[in-house]
């Protein structure tokens, strides 16, 4: 209705800041990660990636700009269209995308490629949290729980197909978002339990896992009530669990090709893989990582670094840098800034007006937070090893770019809160 | 009520901080292993090889030195090779040896070089460099190889080799690794350490395609090669090489000391090999070819072999009654009876004419008075008494055991004593009688070529001797630190030794007339040492010798196999070694030509296959 100070003073500048920072450091990183003492070729330079990097967050600031001059309340009206065109744009890489490590997800205009899975996130947050804010869907209500599973798993199919299994599993961040306007539970567990049946058949024998699926089932009925309906119930359960188990156990082992099937394999076998193969990516890293020790071997004295031994160095496997150089203390300080960075954007959600803006609020937490943790945790051997960069910190264009927009979108909304009235 | 699943979902946020923190914690600040991990990707390690030390001659010259070869290296990765055919014709090999020595070891990178072709000549070097170029992923690495002034002194030089991984195994210094060069015979063996220096170990960081990026920790663990010291040795080049000229085509041995010092100024044993086969890429074939000669090649017959010592053996025998005070200067001795086939008519002798005609039955006689001296009524125990003095006796002339000369291989020959006949013949079961062939050197004595040298060399010195060694001292930044050896006395007095000399010095021109040096006095013994061999009748030469009689410079012996008796070939060959240090020139004047003698083996014609 009325606007106090304008876009600059109502923007969150706390956020601003840890962007600014963190973008900042990764740059500094990337140039570390592509460093050569005896090249006498500038950090600014655009035939290296920390010079390539810097016309990317340069491109970001006029990103910003637009994103602040445009009109808050275009993002939920376009939401569908925008949603529609990336489904176009997923399809369509199918068959004119070129293909890198594997994956055909790229579009390629000239030196430059653009990745429309990574903005395809931003779209399916905002016909999500627009659909979910719609007068009169309920999360409670099958159907419309149905259609908001079915937004996100339309991207998810398609990014399948690439196949490119690290962009896809981004999209389950979601469930943040569908569990905090009232999704229930169980589906939450359902998916969290089955995870977990799937990890014990990979480290356990089957009959292992059997007999603890039904030991869980027998101390349930134990602690809860002995009627009959409660014991069908968990029978029906521990079966369909079983069964589950048979299943993922007889695809991970005969159907998965086995490269991928080492990818998994080595995290929990770290060295019995092949460690100049299928575990040379997460060997080095973890090497590169846990040589820095408490404090680190200082900014551009990473030997591992350096000398090129951590393959992926400046886009997915950019912690290792920072790692190494900086130690501990330099993972604690990243690991700090995210999670003042979640509990911010959070924060915002909550204060919200608007449902569409809160939801909106919770995907973009949802997605940064399921980056961060899995690209940390495959740089230091806890996920196995899939392409998904670091926020902000990675090297590459498509990655910034959309991260940016989802996160100044989000700040834009913030600044206009004041202006909405509360839907519901 | 829904608003409190934010703070579900900002406890998984921190849940999953904290665990990250704590698995990098652990990664990072608890595990070590990582930190070593590390360096063993980006440390190598970069041997550079020392120059082993040079062998000069005793007057500085030179005998061996390093001659630098090449090897060629090979970084599997970058190998581009257009026509195989062509490289190996260039690099002279062929189609099996070039798929050989393409295989990689097992979990060799295959961005690490290898070398493919070790032991590259200068010349063949030059060769290849020019054409290299034409091929990726080949380059030279410089090394150095023994080369040999002299194709001479093969066996006491030795030669140096891959060390074998048995040698490794036993090896306690820890200095040695697999494909490390060391001294396998000779002096190359015995002085190994002060030959090989101190290699040079340097830490390079190298990145993950193993390209070296600059010094580990700026090159503070680094050490620079200290190259080896130089041996100077006792050796005479010039008398080395005309000794061995001299036996060229002969088995034999020649050792010559100089008696002050027990400085080795030649010790010759034929025949021998080239040293220069045993270095550069040939070494095995080479190596099993010489090994397998009948001729025993590598065999040092001046250290090795052992021979009975004949009548050379007087001498001892009369040093030993002697210097026990059981016989005098001049006391004449005649022989009982004619206790054994004698050359020399049976009269009375004293110790200089006894020496000079070399009778047996005089020194029947004279041993006798050692062995049987009457301390027991019992001849069995009196003998048994009197051998075990005897033997105690003739060791400390050397005999029995090695010298110690600073050599690996030699051998001590062996001194019967009272044990020994006691296995032979049961205790107190024999006397004097049944040894007496002892008593003119024959019977289960054995000596080596270097004892009966040493043996000249005692007598000269009249009763004492220097260790005999090969090198006298170590030479570094220029500057020699020159050895010590040991003077040992041989007996209780030495008043007696004018009388041994003055009878060696009358058996040369007696025994071995034609061995003689202008306007110089030779003391000498000729010997005859039987070969054992039953079918073969010609004896081996023998002759042991010093010059000049006053101021000895030089003592030598001689041994010429299957040359007769020891007054023809050994002594000649004695001759002519001794006028070559002497005098640094021979004497070709007289109608006797003492080196066609020798070189025709003339002293073949007339054998007398003798005694004496």
């Amino acid at each position: 209705m009325r606007s106090e100070g304008g876009i600059f003073g109502n923007l969150d500048w706390s956020v601003v800041l840890i962007y600014l920072i963190l973008i900042t450091l990764g740059w500094f990183n990337i140039f570390a990660s592509v460093y050569d003492a005896e090249s006498t070729t500038s950090m600014f330079d655009l035939s290296i990636n920390s010079g390539k990097q810097l016309l990317w967050i340069g491109t970001s600031l006029i990103l910003i700009s637009i994103i602040l001059i445009v009109d808050f309340r275009i993002y939920e009206s376009l939401a569908p269209l925008l949603y529609a065109l990336f489904i176009l744009l997923l399809l369509a890489v199918r068959f004119v995308g070129v293909e890198i490590n594997g994956a055909k997800a790229w579009f390629q205009f000239g030196a430059f490629r653009l990745q429309p899975a990574e903005l395809a996130k931003f779209a399916t947050a905002l016909l999500l949290a627009r659909y979910v804010s719609t007068t009169g869907v309920k999360l409670s209500n099958f159907k419309n729980q149905f259609v908001a599973i079915s937004i996100m798993f339309a991207p998810i199919a398609l990014i399948m197909l690439q196949p490119d299994l690290g962009s896809a599993l981004i999209f389950f961040s979601f469930s943040f978002a569908l569990f905090r306007e009232g999704f229930p539970p169980v589906y939450l567990l359902t998916g969290l339990s089955a995870a977990v049946i799937g990890v014990l058949t990979i480290v356990l024998p089957m009959e292992t896992v059997a007999v603890v699926v039904l030991g869980v089932g027998v101390i349930w009925v134990l602690l809860t009530s002995r009627t009959v309906k409660n014991i069908l119930l968990t029978l029906l359960i521990v079966l369909a669990s079983i069964g589950f188990g048979f299943g993922f156990d007889y695809t991970f082992d005969n159907v998965l090709p086995t490269y991928q099937k080492n990818r998994i394999l080595v995290i929990f076998y770290p060295n019995t893989i092949d460690q100049q193969g299928a575990g040379y990516n997460l060997n080095q890293s973890k090497i590169a990582i846990g040589s820095g020790g408490l404090t680190g071997k200082g900014f551009l004295e990473g030997t591992q670094t350096k000398f090129g031994f951590v393959p992926e160095q400046s886009t997915d496997f950019i912690f290792s840098t920072l790692a190494e150089e900086h130690g501990w203390v330099g993972s604690l300080v990243l690991v700090a800034l995210f999670m003042v960075l979640l509990f911010r954007i959070t924060a915002i959600a909550e204060r919200q007006k608007s449902q569409f803006a809160r939801i909106y609020g919770y995907c973009v937490a949802g997605i940064i937070f399921f980056h961060f943790t899995i690209n940390l945790a495959m740089t230091i051997g806890l996920f196995p090893v899939v392409g998904i960069p670091l926020p902000f910190f990675s090297y590459g264009g498509s990655s910034l770019w959309s991260f940016t927009i989802m996160l100044f979108v989000l700040l834009k909304i913030d600044a206009h809160r004041t202006q909405v009235l509360t839907r519901g | 009520m829904l608003e409190n699943r934010r703070y579900i979902i900002q406890g998984i946020f921190v849940l999953i901080g904290v665990v990250f923190l704590v698995k990098l914690f652990a990664l990072q600040v608890t595990d070590s292993s990582y930190k070593f991990k590390a360096e063993r990707n980006t440390r190598t390690r970069v041997v550079e090889y020392p120059f082993r030390g040079l062998i000069y001659d005793r007057n500085q010259e030179l005998l061996v030195y390093n001659e630098p070869i090449y090897d060629l290296m090979m970084v599997p990765r970058d190998v581009y090779i257009a026509d195989t055919t062509k490289f190996c014709e260039l690099l002279n090999i062929d189609l099996e040896t070039f798929t050989k020595n393409m295989k990689l070891p097992r979990g060799h990178s295959s961005a690490r070089p290898i070398s493919f072709l070790k032991k590259i000549s200068h010349d063949e070097y030059a060769h290849i460099q020019d054409e290299l170029y034409n091929y990726g992923g080949f380059y030279m690495n410089p090394r150095t190889v023994r080369k040999y002034a002299t194709t001479m002194l093969a066996n006491e030089v030795g030669y140096i080799g891959e060390i074998s991984q048995n040698q490794l195994n036993i090896d306690t210094s820890g200095y040695y690794r697999s494909g490390d060069h060391i001294g396998l015979t000779g002096l190359e063996q015995y002085y190994e350490n002060e030959l090989r220096g101190e290699r040079g170990v340097s830490y390079k960081l190298v990145n993950v395609s193993g390209i070296q990026k600059g010094s580990y920790l700026d090159g503070a663990l680094d050490t620079v090669p200290l190259p080896g010291k130089n041996l100077i040795t006792t050796i005479d080049r010039e008398v080395q090489e005309y000794a061995e000229w001299l036996l060229e085509g002969k088995r034999g041995s020649i050792v010559a000391i100089e008696p002050a010092t027990g400085e080795i100024l030649a010790m010759v044993t034929a025949p021998s090999y080239d040293p220069n086969l045993m270095s550069g890429r040939e070494f095995s074939s080479n190596y099993q070819m010489i090994a397998a000669d009948t001729n025993k090649r590598l065999f040092n017959r001046a250290i090795q072999a052992v021979y009975p010592p004949g009548s050379i053996f007087k001498t001892v025998q009369a040093l030993i009654a002697l210097d026990e005070g059981l016989i005098g200067v001049d006391e004449k001795i005649k022989p009982r009876k004619m206790h054994m086939g004698d050359h020399a008519p049976i009269q009375p002798y004293d110790v200089p004419e006894g020496i000079k005609v070399s009778s047996n039955n005089y020194f029947f006689e004279v041993m006798e008075k050692v062995v049987q001296r009457g301390d027991d009524r019992s001849i069995f125990r009196d003998s048994r008494l009197g051998l075990e003095k005897w033997a105690d006796a003739v060791e400390k002339y050397g005999f029995g055991s090695p010298l110690g000369l600073d050599m690996p291989g030699e051998e001590g020959g062996s001194v019967p004593d009272e044990i020994t006949y006691d296995k032979m013949h049961g205790k107190h079961r024999w006397a004097f009688s049944t040894i007496y062939s002892l008593s003119i050197g024959q019977g289960e004595l054995l000596v080596t070529p270097l004892q009966v040298a040493n043996l000249g060399a005692i007598i000269a010195n009249q009763g004492y001797y220097v260790t005999p060694h090969l090198v006298k001292g170590l030479e570094e930044n220029g500057e020699v630190t020159y050895l010590n050896f040991d003077k040992i006395s041989t007996g209780k007095s030495n008043e007696y030794y004018p009388a041994i000399i003055e009878g060696m010095v009358r058996a040369a021109g007696y025994t071995a007339g034609v061995a003689k040096i202008k306007g110089v006095e030779i003391a000498g013994k000729t010997g005859t040492a039987e070969n054992g061999i039953k079918d073969e009748t010609i004896d081996h030469s023998v002759f042991m010798a010093f010059a000049p009689r006053e101021n000895p410079k030089i003592a030598i012996s001689v041994y010429v196999e299957n040359a007769g008796w020891g007054g023809g070939a050994a002594a000649v060959t004695a001759a002519l070694v001794m006028e070559k240090y002497l005098k640094r020139v021979i004497d070709h004047s007289g109608w006797f030509d003492r080196e066609t003698y020798i070189k025709e083996s003339k002293y073949l014609d007339n054998l007398k296959n003798d005694n004496h």
